[in-house]
């Protein structure tokens, strides 16, 4: 307890930059307490990671959050620069390292956008299974976590023993497990090996009666109403403005999903709805989260069974040069809108690669969806938004 | 480690010896970035005759740039690469542009703010914002240039989510937003000097001081 966290968590009140907190007439409560500002973190485990927020709190209530970032940033933009193109792309998958698969998918599309080629359907198919299959296993990590911070401590184990099915395809395909570095600039590196299309199969058996089981333990569980319903609540139109993408915005009513408004990869091929809530609420974005693991479910079943034959590699060169250009490309990953922004020089490396992380932006709500709250809310609230620090801070 | 790098590479493979030269490009290019691109355009043989001829860049047409056109003259010009649509816009016009496509252009989400660094244009600073509209589904890009040390209008109050964006581009290339809430450093500490995605900041380069002092170690890397 005498490390330096804990030394600013317990300094004086007076020693915190109150320079820009907002310091009007105290709302007034029968408690009739002063002020009190505490730190949250960067090393408390439900902020999933090492997110510092600095609470302001009147009493249990919160009057403002303050959010502390970039103790995981580890300068990927400025990597970009340095490494080729081909080089960079492992670097990706440790970003969102829940959903290294999604990461790959875009930077890989914005790469061959920008060299204007495009991928064959054998592998956009791949891509589409894996992807899929890799938002199940990031919808599945959020729920176990979010359910563990607000004190449902079985569907971790849940969650996580069906998350190994995936992890155990992904291994069979890759080699890896998390940062998987499954595709490759103009399709895929590897064939799928003999029997993907039956393990891709048996896990849809396997899990279909999973998500029911998941729901039976907190859909209507009544500790988990009360700690989720009318908890964090937003609006579309605060959605909008914010620029927070993903459930979170489908939750809160806009019906949007790049996969839909804007197809990439095969997804114009498949029939899937779009889920959406109506609350915006903490409640809603967990239905809305179990309902597109189910279409995720429909997605990979109408891929796996249709996947045509032919290469896994477009016509790319050795030398991966765009031209002289730029391009940004992004796609619906797990956690919202993910973004690439490649400007080439016409070299190997890239000139500039600007990233639009969906949890950086999405994070930026917290201090809306809080205020008003109680202090445990905000960790209810944390879980909902689903971030991953290694992305928020890139 | 960029010796170590090279010399196993070459041979165990002895054949594409040609094409590795090209990615070789990256290592070498960690110690100067800048004077490395000329001469990572040297070995440049397997991949010319792959694409000699790529899209250019065509002028943009729509009711849109017509109307901005009109009213604005050559302060705005707008162009189409790759079925993306830009337009690069004065700096002394950013504010007005902006504020017309958010309100009358329904470009209702601001998806990235965004700089890039020319060190050797005189105006090195290229901030781009990637723009979304919802009812018609489409994007643009608005790019500006500007030097450095200048500042440019924030747009946190027109999408407030530019907050944070705006936050970062200044933590990473020291850019000034005027009339910003609260810009200061977002993913660096407060006390660091130097905006390292400048091109002129190595990738090896660090505020020396800041860790001596803060971590107590006598460099980060």
């Amino acid at each position: 307890m005498s490390d330096r966290t804990s030394d600013a968590s317990n300094r004086a009140p007076s020693d915190v930059d109150r320079s820009n907190l907002d310091y009007g007439t105290p709302d007034k409560t029968y408690l009739d307490s002063n002020e009190l500002i505490i730190n949250m973190g960067p090393q408390h485990p439900a902020t999933h990671g090492v997110l510092r927020v600095i609470l302001k709190l009147d009493g249990e209530k919160v009057l403002g959050t303050e959010c502390v970032i970039g103790y995981l940033h580890r300068g990927v933009e400025k990597i970009a620069e340095n490494r080729t193109y081909t080089m960079f792309n492992p670097y990706v998958d440790r970003m969102d390292y829940c959903a290294a698969v999604s990461n790959g998918l875009g930077y890989c599309e914005a790469v061959e956008k920008l060299m204007n080629v495009e991928a064959p359907a054998r592998a956009k198919y791949i891509r589409v299974i894996l992807t899929e299959l890799q938002r199940i296993a990031s919808h599945q990590l959020w729920l176990g976590t979010h359910a563990l911070d607000i004190g449902a401590m079985t569907p971790l184990f849940y969650t996580f023993r069906d998350r190994e099915e995936i992890l155990k395809i992904f291994e069979r395909y890759c080699g890896a497990r998390l940062t998987t570095h499954a595709f490759r600039i103009g399709g895929c590196q590897y064939e799928t090996y003999a029997g993907f299309e039956k393990d891709v199969k048996n896990f849809l058996a396997f899990f279909a009666p999973k998500i029911d089981e998941y729901e039976a333990l907190l859909t209507t569980n009544r500790i988990w109403l009360e700690r989720t319903k009318n908890v964090g609540v937003i609006s579309g139109a605060d959605c909008i403005a914010l620029g927070v993408t993903g459930p979170l915005l489908r939750a809160s009513g806009v019906k949007w999903d790049l996969r839909k408004a804007q197809p990439y990869a095969a997804y114009s091929e498949f029939d899937f709805e779009i889920p959406t809530g109506v609350n915006g609420d903490t409640y809603d974005r967990y239905m809305v989260r179990m309902k597109e693991m189910r279409q995720s479910m429909r997605i990979i079943e109408q891929a796996v069974s249709g996947i045509p034959e032919g290469p896994i590699m477009g016509k790319v060169p050795k030398v991966i040069k765009p031209p002289v250009g730029e391009i940004y490309h992004s796609i619906e990953a797990p956690k919202g809108e993910l973004g690439y922004f490649i400007v080439s020089d016409g070299s190997t490396q890239p000139y500039r690669l600007r990233v639009r992380p969906p949890s950086f932006v999405n994070l930026q709500a917290l201090d809306l969806m809080v205020r008003g709250l109680l202090v445990a809310d905000v960790i209810a609230v944390i879980g909902t938004i689903d971030i991953v620090l290694g992305e928020v801070d890139r | 480690m960029a010796e170590e790098v090279k010399t196993p590479a070459p041979p165990p493979p002895p054949q594409p010896q040609p094409a590795k030269t090209g990615p070789s490009g990256g290592p070498e290019g960690e110690k100067k970035p800048t004077a490395e691109k000329p001469a990572a355009a040297a070995p440049a043989k397997p991949a010319a005759p792959a694409k000699p001829a790529g899209p250019v860049p065509v002028p943009w047409t729509s009711p849109l740039v017509e109307k901005y056109r009109s009213q604005y003259g050559s302060g705005v010009d707008a162009q189409t690469y790759l079925g993306q649509n830009y337009l690069t816009v004065d700096r002394s016009l950013i504010s007005d542009i902006l504020r017309l496509l958010r309100g009358e252009e329904q470009f209702d989400y601001c998806v990235d703010i965004t700089a890039v660094h020319y060190p050797k244009r005189e105006k090195q600073f290229d901030v781009v914002w990637i723009l979304y509209s919802f009812p018609r589904n489409e994007r643009v890009r608005v790019k500006t240039q500007i030097a450095d040390g200048a500042s440019i209008p924030s747009s946190v109050s027109i999408w407030p989510t530019a907050n944070w964006l705006e936050r970062e581009v200044y933590d990473m290339f020291g850019i000034q937003f005027d009339g910003h809430p609260d810009l200061k450093r977002i993913l660096l500490p407060d006390g660091w000097k130097g905006f390292p995605l400048r091109k002129d900041y190595g990738i090896l380069q660090q505020d020396k001081e800041w860790v001596q002092i803060n971590l107590g170690i006598e460099s980060g890397q």
